[in-house]
């Protein structure tokens, strides 16, 4: 289902409180909050609604669903930008008070909707929601403003009603939040149980729907959101490695939740560092990765591209640092509020310079939490900066969270080496088995060492710019980095192991490719689906993998950035299925696409 | 029994394995060697120290020394010492930088640097000109420079890095000059004491692109009419006889001579603890020809350090809510559980 209204209707409030309550309820779920670029269109235009889907089933899901089975549309401009996607024969509650003659023709409306027929194909419950919330809280003395910022909590109920769902969980939400406000309280729990009784009396809805508890796996489960797991997952990263965490940020859209998140979690030994800019950002978290803590740096494309050339200074530094690009549609300012995964050559060529690095992306909300663990592990694994990409999909959808046994979590090891004494000579770019060189940090008597971007001499770390050495370490850090292979699972396919066609997703895409993957598997067509999680170096049977099927399908929210990767270095002559619309694949996208590729 | 005593360190323990790669004759020399004087006498050990730099001649400094250092990116600095400092209020770090460096791709850094009174030292050596690339007009080259990028002469007017930190509530501002060594490793000292960001702006010569820029400061001959020295306290005087001053006339400065009805009580004292830094500013004002330009210590104040603000924020909070528990944090918000 999906509330949609204006950005000032509280429409996000609406869907993540159904979300809660569906996940509490058992269900498994996804959202795909969508909301303006703007903070204020004008009110009750295009430019300004807000919509937030909600996807909850008694099975296994993957993503927030195409299509939805019903919509609640706060207004006229929400209708008719939210309409297509309602299935036919679908339940649209409309709020009838706002559909007046100004919100008509804000929305482009020649004629009132509600009375032209156009919406036969949908079960249509038009509601009084604004005077009917204002009778609901008449009584408490509220201003008329105030009374109408309760029409979400009615909106709400009404839906609660429909699904059968507690209002407990929301009524505890309220008292948490306005408890300090007892009116503000009063009127949104009246509101919203005004909205619940009207469904229940008014027989205007011919049946409730039940949506019975999913089959997870089980355990302890909370709903959560990406950014807050990437956030968690840091926090965690740290714990397990015995780190302080240094975050160096600069906010923009939809990065910044992880700075907010990490913020209120100073207790944890967390120092957040809102720097003047995304240069700043970075090479901050340098500094403080030379003085030994964990580093981290959050942005979205284009305060990457700012990042770039200090990512380099840490390739070449080989400190441990991650950087992690919350995607949005680009170039320059693009579409900041919308989602995008074409940061990917970006981060694996995006330098100056023969640059490597590792590359990996989260698949899920939650998974962000795992991505987040394993782009630390190999950061201090290998002595290197990280690429943990990520996208605004993922990053404000949300899916329940299956709680991580704390003890199952091992440590990650961290080595810095201790004082040498008078006489022993340190050597900053002397190498382990793993290429790594010595994390050595200031304080440490006898170690003391001079980095910077200027090339190396092998071994010793002295500015060096002799041709052989220069290409002996160009060799070696690309060595470092593609040795890494060696070093994570390999490939895992979902289908045949061999057949006609191989689905290749990466990042916020998996759910979408999963399901379809398994849709047209269930009718029997011969198609597997195998989704990277490291995009440099790639798995090492990532070949041998394509050799199995006739063909390969790359479906990516970019202009085809995996497929260049994967032809480049596989010569497999890989098909695209392409989408830059700011908007994630729908689920029939990709099994046209599969069905046509099998035909 | 026995006994130890802490090593006497000396200039020579801060003094890295690495050839010096400086033209022969440049201001840097003189500065890395005053700096070398300075670092023992601290009392601070090398492994303590971190040196970091942007790019440019002087940012090849961190080289040269016997401590921890890393050379960065140009202008980038003063925010990896952010980051370092910030994380180990344990080490003394100190930014050593460029006219170009500092003022012109960094000045954004520098500026938040500053204002943020991390307790960092940002040394920042003068030469009016791009030395590393080979001779381009600097953000401090006066008017009117003829330079390879600009032959028919400079356009834009140039900054005064003293106004600038001054006007970034600079807690420790001082001014010195390569050649003038004893005044320069008392400046240093200082700046190494203060706790908060202090800034220093070193006057030096790049004898291969802008050779002579600062002669009118450091020539023998006139030196004492061109400059004046800072004194906490005392009157602004100057001249080879001490026999001229520097008198408010309103808001405005002018030089006078002594005798003839001025005494030294009618010219202005310096105050280096004032805290309004109008006069700080009006002083990072005056240049030759005009006025004598002041060094030493034009401003050293106390204020709260961001590294200090940032780390107690941590103890704060674990003292309101407990060392952070992840089983706590994960479980926050409503759980539930699939049998
Ligand atoms: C991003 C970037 N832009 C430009 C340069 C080239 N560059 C190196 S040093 C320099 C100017 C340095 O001037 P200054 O700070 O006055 O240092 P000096 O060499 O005079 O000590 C420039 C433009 C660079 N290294 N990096
Ligand atoms: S170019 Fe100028 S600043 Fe650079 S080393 Fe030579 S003399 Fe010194």
């Amino acid at each position: 289902m999906r509330f949609c209204g204006d950005s000032g209707d509280g429409m996000q409030l609406a869907g993540t409180q159904f979300t809660n309550t569906s996940a509490l309820a058992g269900n498994d779920i996804a959202t795909f909050p969508d909301f303006p670029a703007e903070i204020r269109a004008p009110r009750g235009t295009k430019a300004g609604v807000s919509g937030f889907q909600i996807h909850f089933a008694s099975k296994e899901i993957f993503t927030p669903g195409d299509q939805v089975d019903a919509l609640v549309a706060f207004n006229p401009a929400a209708l008719t930008t939210n309409l297509m996607d309602l299935v036919s024969g679908g339940i649209l509650v409309i709020n009838k008070d706002a559909f007046d003659e100004k919100g008509l023709k804000q929305a482009g409306y020649e004629e009132n909707p509600l009375e032209d027929g156009s919406l036969a194909a949908y079960q249509v419950f038009p509601i009084e929601v604004t005077r009917l919330t204002r009778l609901a809280v008449d009584d408490l003395g509220l201003g008329m403003k105030e009374a109408d910022r309760c029409r979400n909590f009615y909106a709400m109920g009404l839906v609660f009603w429909l699904y059968d769902r507690s209002l407990e969980p929301t009524l505890r939400y309220i008292e948490a939040k306005f408890g300090k406000r007892p009116e503000i309280a009063e009127a949104n729990r009246r509101a919203l149980k005004a909205g619940y009784n009207y469904g229940e009396t008014t027989e205007a809805f011919a049946s409730q729907f039940r949506v019975n508890k999913a089959e997870l796996v089980p355990g302890l489960y909370r709903n959560i959101m990406g950014n807050e797991a990437t956030a968690y997952g840091l926090i965690t990263a740290a714990k397990r490695s015995n780190c302080q965490l240094f975050l160096g940020s600069y906010p923009i859209t939809p990065a910044s939740d992880i700075l907010h998140e990490l913020a209120k979690h100073k207790n944890f030994g967390v120092l957040t560092f809102q720097a003047e800019d995304e240069i700043a950002a970075v090479t901050s978290a340098i500094g403080a990765a030379f003085g030994g803590s964990m580093s981290v740096t959050t942005s979205s494309g284009p305060g990457i591209a700012l990042k770039q050339e200090a990512i380099g200074l840490a390739v070449m530094t080989e400190l441990p640092l991650l950087v992690i690009n919350v995607q949005r549609g680009g170039p320059s300012t693009g579409l900041p509020t919308k989602t995008e995964q074409a940061d990917l050559l970006q981060a694996v060529c995006g330098r100056n310079g023969e640059c490597p690095l590792p590359v990996i992306a989260a698949r899920s909300p939650a998974d962000c939490f795992d991505a987040v663990q394993e782009a630390w592990r190999i950061a201090v694994r290998y002595m290197t900066p990280v690429f943990l990409l990520t996208d605004g999909y993922i990053a404000n959808g949300s899916e329940p969270w299956k709680i991580p046994d704390l003890k199952s979590l091992a440590p990650i090891e961290v080595k810095h080496p201790g004082p040498l004494s008078d006489g022993d000579v340190f050597h900053a770019y002397a190498r382990d088995e793993r290429l790594a060189r010595p994390w050595a940090i200031p304080g440490t008597p006898g170690l003391m060492h001079r980095i910077g971007g200027l090339e190396k001499q092998d071994i010793t770390g002295n500015v060096n710019y002799e041709p052989a050495n220069h290409q002996h370490m160009v060799d070696l850090r690309a060595r470092k980095v593609a040795n890494i292979a060696l070093d994570i699972p390999p490939q895992a396919v979902d289908g045949p192991a061999t057949g006609k066609l191989l689905v290749l997703s990466w990042g916020g895409t998996y759910g979408a490719c999963a399901t379809a993957v398994r849709e047209v598997q269930a009718k029997g067509g011969a198609v597997a689906h195998a989704h990277l999680r490291y995009l440099n170096p790639f798995p090492a049977n990532l070949g041998e993998l394509f050799k199995n099927y006739e063909k390969v399908l790359i479906p990516e929210l970019n202009k085809g950035q995996l497929r260049l990767l994967i032809r480049g270095q596989y010569m497999v002559d890989a098909a695209g299925l392409n989408k830059v619309q700011g908007k994630p694949f729908s689920v029939y996208e990709i099994v046209n696409k599969i069905n046509e590729l099998l035909r | 029994m026995s006994t130890t005593s802490l090593p006497v360190l000396t200039a020579n323990d801060f003094a890295s394995d690495q050839d010096v790669r400086w033209c022969p004759g440049c201001g840097d020399y003189s500065i890395l060697a005053q700096m070398k004087k300075v670092l023992p006498s601290l009392g601070v050990p090398p492994e303590k120290m971190v040196f970091v730099s942007g790019i440019g001649c002087s940012s090849r400094f961190p080289y040269y020394m016997n401590t921890y250092g890393i050379h960065s990116i140009h202008g980038r600095a003063p925010a990896v010492a952010t980051g370092l400092k910030a994380s180990r209020p344990d080490l003394m770090v100190w930014v050593i930088t460029g006219d170009g460096d500092g003022l012109s791709i960094g000045g954004n850094h520098l500026m938040h640097a500053i204002r943020r009174n991390l307790d960092i030292n940002i040394v920042l050596f003068n030469n009016r000109i791009y030395g590393l690339t080979k001779g381009q007009y600097s953000p401090t080259s006066p008017l009117g420079k003829v330079t390879k990028s600009t032959p028919m002469g400079a356009i834009d007017n140039p900054l005064h890095p003293l106004s600038i930190a001054i006007g970034c509530e600079g807690t420790f501002i001082a001014r010195s000059i390569d050649t003038n060594i004893k005044h320069l490793g008392a400046m240093l000292k200082r700046a190494a004491e203060h706790r908060g960001t202090s800034f220093i702006e070193v006057y030096q010569n790049c004898n291969v692109f802008n050779d002579g820029a600062f002669d009118y400061a450091t020539d023998r001959e006139t030196k004492a009419d061109t400059t004046i020295e800072l004194e906490h306290g005392k009157p602004l005087i100057f001249g080879k006889n001490r026999d001229k001053g520097i008198r408010l006339n309103g808001m405005n400065p002018e030089v006078v001579e002594l005798g003839k009805g001025i005494s030294e009580d009618d010219l202005l004292f310096h105050d280096e603890q004032a805290p309004e830094p109008s006069l700080a500013y009006l002083l990072s004002r005056m240049s030759y020809p005009e006025f004598p330009e002041p060094i030493g210590v034009f401003r050293a104040v106390n204020h709260p350090m961001y590294d200090d603000l940032l780390n107690a924020q941590v103890v704060e909070a674990r003292k309101a809510r407990g060392d952070g528990d992840l089983s706590k944090l994960f479980n926050s918000g409503e759980t539930w559980t699939v049998a």
